[in-house]
């Protein structure tokens, strides 16, 4: 089976409607050779996970600096294993209290990215996180 | 993919619609089974392209016509195609961001499609991508194509009614009888009503077409204004789709349509199928080593082509 493009739907749950944030790792993402799917702002959970459903995306990425991460992320989980999307990788970044990191961990996000954290970072951290679900999902 | 993915497409299962056209997208042995499997239950759906300059809304439109097509009843896919970054090999993928109001009806598919290095203004997966939407029952199938240029007019043979989206201020009356873009349409839709300009634009598309000779019988485009971001006008291209259809059918153009997108299909994986048999024949560096001599003057492009093709033999 041929390699893919790495596939990643960036939206903004909630209701914060700075996204300059996400552009920028949208942007990012699309300069280390993955496919963006850019939703932008005001995404509810259900148009979130129907999105990554039809995108058949590899990754998700959130970007959230309301504060509502605590509400929205386990709601987003919820939709995502309604239509069985438990394989895709989970990513974060925003305002993300360092206290509730290790509960968004447990919700199954793989990385959350605060500020400052470079884009290069990201995007390795991703490639890494991809090519070990596609090895297991190979073997 | 399952054992009965071929009936779960069928079924409109969002799932296994999705898997399918990243099969195709993949390519290879997969991308071929999959369309040997769902070939023969296409043909149903109405497809229709949508094409213009970045810019002019034509994601916006594609929204609002989806909507129209939603309230007569119909299911309606869509395949929204972005361009890939020559550089990286990424893309941003940005039509779906416009297409909001769409989100949570289940007789709505949207698939955001990179053109992956093709040119032409459709990604090389785009035909059978509709395939695979037209054999999950989708009546209405949308295309729409990269921001377009002037030339890129693949999407009038992939679709059976093509719309051209123009913007008021885009160009003046020359712009208009070049040839190309303009050419393709089968409804001409100038967006964006509200702006300045949009008589102007309305009166040098007009004038392009009174140039033409007449011919009997032969479609005339309409040149419809709309305003997409309200839904103004709307309404009316929807029902120009329809009438171009009714046209169409009325003097078996469908079918010569068919039978032009048919024979550059057979065509084009001939084409692939005769590169890849003959690059299997040939020592593996030799196809590099000719291109380092074209590079260096020492030999032509016609005279590496010969020999390939003898070696390849």
């Amino acid at each position: 089976m041929a390699e893919r493009p790495i596939r990643v739907l960036v939206a903004k749950p909630g209701l914060d409607g700075h996204d300059r944030g996400a552009k920028v790792v949208a942007r990012a993402l699309r300069d280390a050779g993955m496919e963006v799917i850019y939703t932008g702002i005001r995404q509810t959970p259900e148009m979130i996970a129907e999105a990554a459903l039809q995108e058949d995306v590899d990754v998700i990425g959130l970007s959230i600096l309301s504060g509502a991460h605590r509400e929205l992320f386990p709601r987003i989980v919820e939709q995502l294993k309604q239509r069985q999307l438990d394989d895709v990788v989970l990513v974060c970044g925003g305002i993300i209290p360092d206290d509730d990191i290790p509960l968004i961990k447990q919700m199954g996000f793989a990385g959350v990215f605060g500020p400052g954290t470079s884009t290069q970072e990201i995007a390795a951290f991703i490639r890494d996180q991809v090519a070990k679900k596609r090895g297991a999902r190979a073997s | 993919m399952n054992a009965d993915w071929v009936e779960q497409v069928r079924a409109g299962n969002p799932r296994a619609v999705a898997r399918a056209i990243s099969a195709i997208e993949r390519g290879g042995e997969e991308a071929r089974r999959v369309i040997i499997a769902l070939f023969r239950f296409t043909g149903g759906a109405h497809i229709i392209g949508v094409t213009g300059a970045p810019g002019t809304g034509k994601s916006t439109l594609v929204n609002e016509i989806a909507k129209q097509y939603r309230r007569r009843g119909q299911r309606v896919g869509i395949v929204a195609v972005d361009p890939t970054s020559p550089f990286s090999g990424g893309a941003l993928l940005g039509d779906r961001l416009r297409m909001q109001d769409l989100s949570g009806d289940a007789g709505v598919f949207i698939r955001s499609m990179a053109t992956r290095g093709s040119l032409g203004g459709l990604a090389a997966a785009t035909a059978d991508a509709v395939k695979v939407l037209d054999a999950a029952g989708f009546e209405i199938v949308l295309v729409e194509t990269v921001g377009a240029g002037q030339n890129e007019v693949d999407i009038a043979r992939n679709a059976h009614t093509t719309l051209v989206v123009e913007a008021p201020g885009m160009g003046d009356d020359i712009q208009a009888i070049k040839a190309g873009i303009m050419e393709i349409a089968d409804v001409l839709i100038v967006n964006k009503a509200d702006h300045d300009e949009v008589s102007a634009t309305v009166a040098a598309l007009e004038m392009n077409l009174n140039l033409k000779p007449k011919t009997e019988n032969e479609w005339r485009p309409p040149v419809l204004k709309t305003i997409a971001t309200t839904g103004e006008g709307v309404a009316q291209v929807v029902e120009w789709i329809g009438k171009h259809r009714a046209y169409m059918e009325a003097h078996h153009l469908l079918h010569a349509r068919e039978r032009a997108r048919a024979r550059a299909e057979l065509e084009k994986v001939v084409q692939n199928e005769l590169m890849a048999r003959l690059l299997r024949g040939v020592n593996g560096t030799k196809f590099d080593t000719l291109v380092e001599q074209i590079v260096a003057r020492e030999m032509n492009v016609y005279a590496a082509a010969a020999m390939l093709l003898e070696e390849g033999r």
